[in-house]
């Protein structure tokens, strides 16, 4: 039977699989490559200021940014952020995670964690400066506290909503506390969880550079600034963009860790649609 | 609801309820003043510098006299003006383009790597453009505040306008309703929920822009104030603001939590809550 079949489709799949892959090339660049030209066009036809074609922006971010630029404000920058989000998720999900355990903590503590999310994370910034110094501890201090936030929150209230049949299974199935946090607890509260760790993310990236900024004279932020007050446009451009790249690497990250993590639960989510 | 019987153990349930909020009422507040107790500790005993670190009766006492002032209430009505316009401005664009891009499967599939490389850009990446296209004007901080609180709205719309049942629709394509009658009596309750989150997420995004770009663009509101503040060396002032802007903060988040429950109250989403 296996035969019959392939003889008679293999002839026509390959070709049709290529025009799909033609099409989905198509739809995912037509798009920017139209924006793209039309920028560059109008910055032909009406050069704006504020607004060099692509390609000067192009050539800008080759200048600027690959070489020794890279290695002495790109990765310092980049290094501080990813120190201060992990250490910020993982203060966020131990903290949280005791929180939400203990009933009367949380009751006690939560006015009080609302109102610091509240508060928005960069007027922190002048505080913590000078409390700590302008040094490299003061910004990632700085992501820290501004980032915890969500990711604390997020797991109280994912801990908090295990449902209640799955705990009393695990309780008269004689879990250890270590095992009921480590196969129900945590588990149950990770899609609650991701949801903060994506916000502590964008928040922390802002931290970054608002703080490198305003406060440093060193960084990727620093160097936009820097750009932007010598008026060197397409520089200051560059760096607009390689923080749009970074952005998206960063989400691309985030999305892959997502997909891994919860692949159980966007599973039974596709059952449930289905 | 008025008919049904109230079953026998309701009171008692009510009673145990209502003790149990008790509870969580007084547990709040006594951890609001151990919190406020440390903040006054930790300078009293010296263990943070009283000059950056004020106390907490110190803060509050200035924040007391903060509020006597013409001068702060103008400011906190220019954050909350820059606040307001963007996030207007922000929700329209982006419930049109939501919709329009959501309802079109050809649009939706174009823009899809558009939107996904946009939407990560920090918004704050744009504040030296704001500057120089805008200097120390509103507009700069409108633009940044758009620029970010858009897309939280976008992506909800996006989503909810796509998430019609599928039977739904078909039900009302052979009931014959117009194209008009169906974004209004299908699309628009289907896209609620997730425009009002996308709405409430915008509207905190919304306040940490505006005064983010108050800080560091200088347009002014309390952000700038909380600037000057600081480099007059006046700590005190730095910290009663910072307590300003987290109670609005609060206000905007608890306003947009209400309006979520009182426009989604017949959504299951509510209405399950208030079951449980």
């Amino acid at each position: 039977m296996t035969l019959y079949t392939s003889t008679v489709i293999t002839p026509r799949k390959p070709s049709r699989a290529w025009a799909k892959f033609g099409e989905n090339i198509a739809y995912a660049l037509g798009l920017p490559i139209l924006l793209l030209i039309i920028w560059g066009l109008w910055s032909s036809i009406s050069p704006a200021l504020f607004f060099p074609s692509p390609l000067v922006i192009f050539e800008a971010f080759v200048d600027t940014w690959v070489g020794p630029a890279f290695f002495i404000d790109v990765l310092p920058s980049l290094g501080r952020l990813a120190i201060g989000a992990i250490l910020a998720i993982a203060l966020g999900i131990a903290a949280g995670t005791l929180i939400g355990l203990v009933r009367w903590l949380r009751e006690l503590l939560e006015p009080v964690l609302e109102f610091f999310r509240a508060v928005p994370p960069p007027v922190l910034i002048p505080i913590i400066a000078v409390l700590v110094g302008a040094n490299d501890v003061m910004k990632i201090v700085v992501i820290i506290a501004g980032a915890v936030w969500p990711v604390l929150l997020n797991t109280i209230e994912g801990v908090r909503a295990t449902d209640s049949v799955m705990t009393e299974t695990a309780s008269s199935f004689a879990l250890t506390r270590g095992e009921r946090l480590r196969y129900l607890v945590l588990p149950a509260a990770s899609p609650r969880i991701m949801a903060g760790v994506r916000q502590c993310l964008s928040i922390a990236l802002i931290l970054m550079v608002i703080s490198e900024m305003f406060f440093s004279s060193s960084g990727l932020g620093f160097k936009i600034v820097y750009f932007q007050r010598n008026y060197l446009i397409a520089e200051m451009w560059s760096g607009i963009v390689l923080l749009g790249l970074i952005g998206v690497l960063l989400a691309a990250i985030f999305g892959f860790v997502e997909r891994r993590v919860l692949r159980w639960y966007h599973g039974i989510k596709e059952v449930e649609r289905a | 609801m008025v008919i049904v019987d109230a079953p026998a153990t309701a009171a008692p349930a009510a009673r145990r309820s209502s003790r149990r909020a008790l509870r969580k009422f007084a547990l709040g507040v006594a951890g609001i003043l151990g919190f406020l107790v440390t903040w006054q500790l930790l300078p009293t005993l010296g263990i943070v510098d009283p000059t950056y670190f004020p106390t907490a009766t110190e803060t509050l006492a200035q924040l007391a006299v903060e509020m006597r002032d013409v001068e702060f209430w103008r400011n906190v009505g220019r954050t909350l003006t820059a606040w307001g316009i963007g996030l207007l401005i922000a929700t329209v664009l982006a419930v049109v383009l939501g919709t329009v891009i959501g309802l079109v499967p050809f649009l939706r599939r174009a823009t899809h790597t558009t939107v996904e490389f946009l939407r990560p850009i920090p918004s704050v990446a744009l504040i030296p453009l704001a500057i120089l296209m805008y200097g120390y004007q509103l507009q700069a901080a409108l633009l940044i505040i758009v620029f970010a609180s858009f897309w939280q709205v976008f992506i909800q719309v996006l989503y909810g306008v796509a998430d019609v049942d599928s039977v739904a629709r078909d039900t009302a394509r052979s009931f014959g309703l117009t194209r008009g009658s169906r974004i209004v009596n299908l699309v628009f309750p289907t896209a609620l929920p997730y425009l009002m989150t996308g709405l409430r997420l915008a509207a905190t995004v919304a306040l940490i822009l505006a005064i983010t770009a108050e800080m560091f663009i200088g347009n002014p509101g309390l952000g700038r104030a909380i600037m000057f503040a600081r480099d007059a060396g006046q700590w005190t002032t730095v910290y009663a603001l910072v307590i300003v802007t987290g109670v609005l903060g609060l206000l905007i988040n608890l306003v947009f939590r209400a309006i979520e429950r009182r426009s989604l109250s017949w959504h299951q989403s509510v209405r399950g809550e208030e079951v449980l």
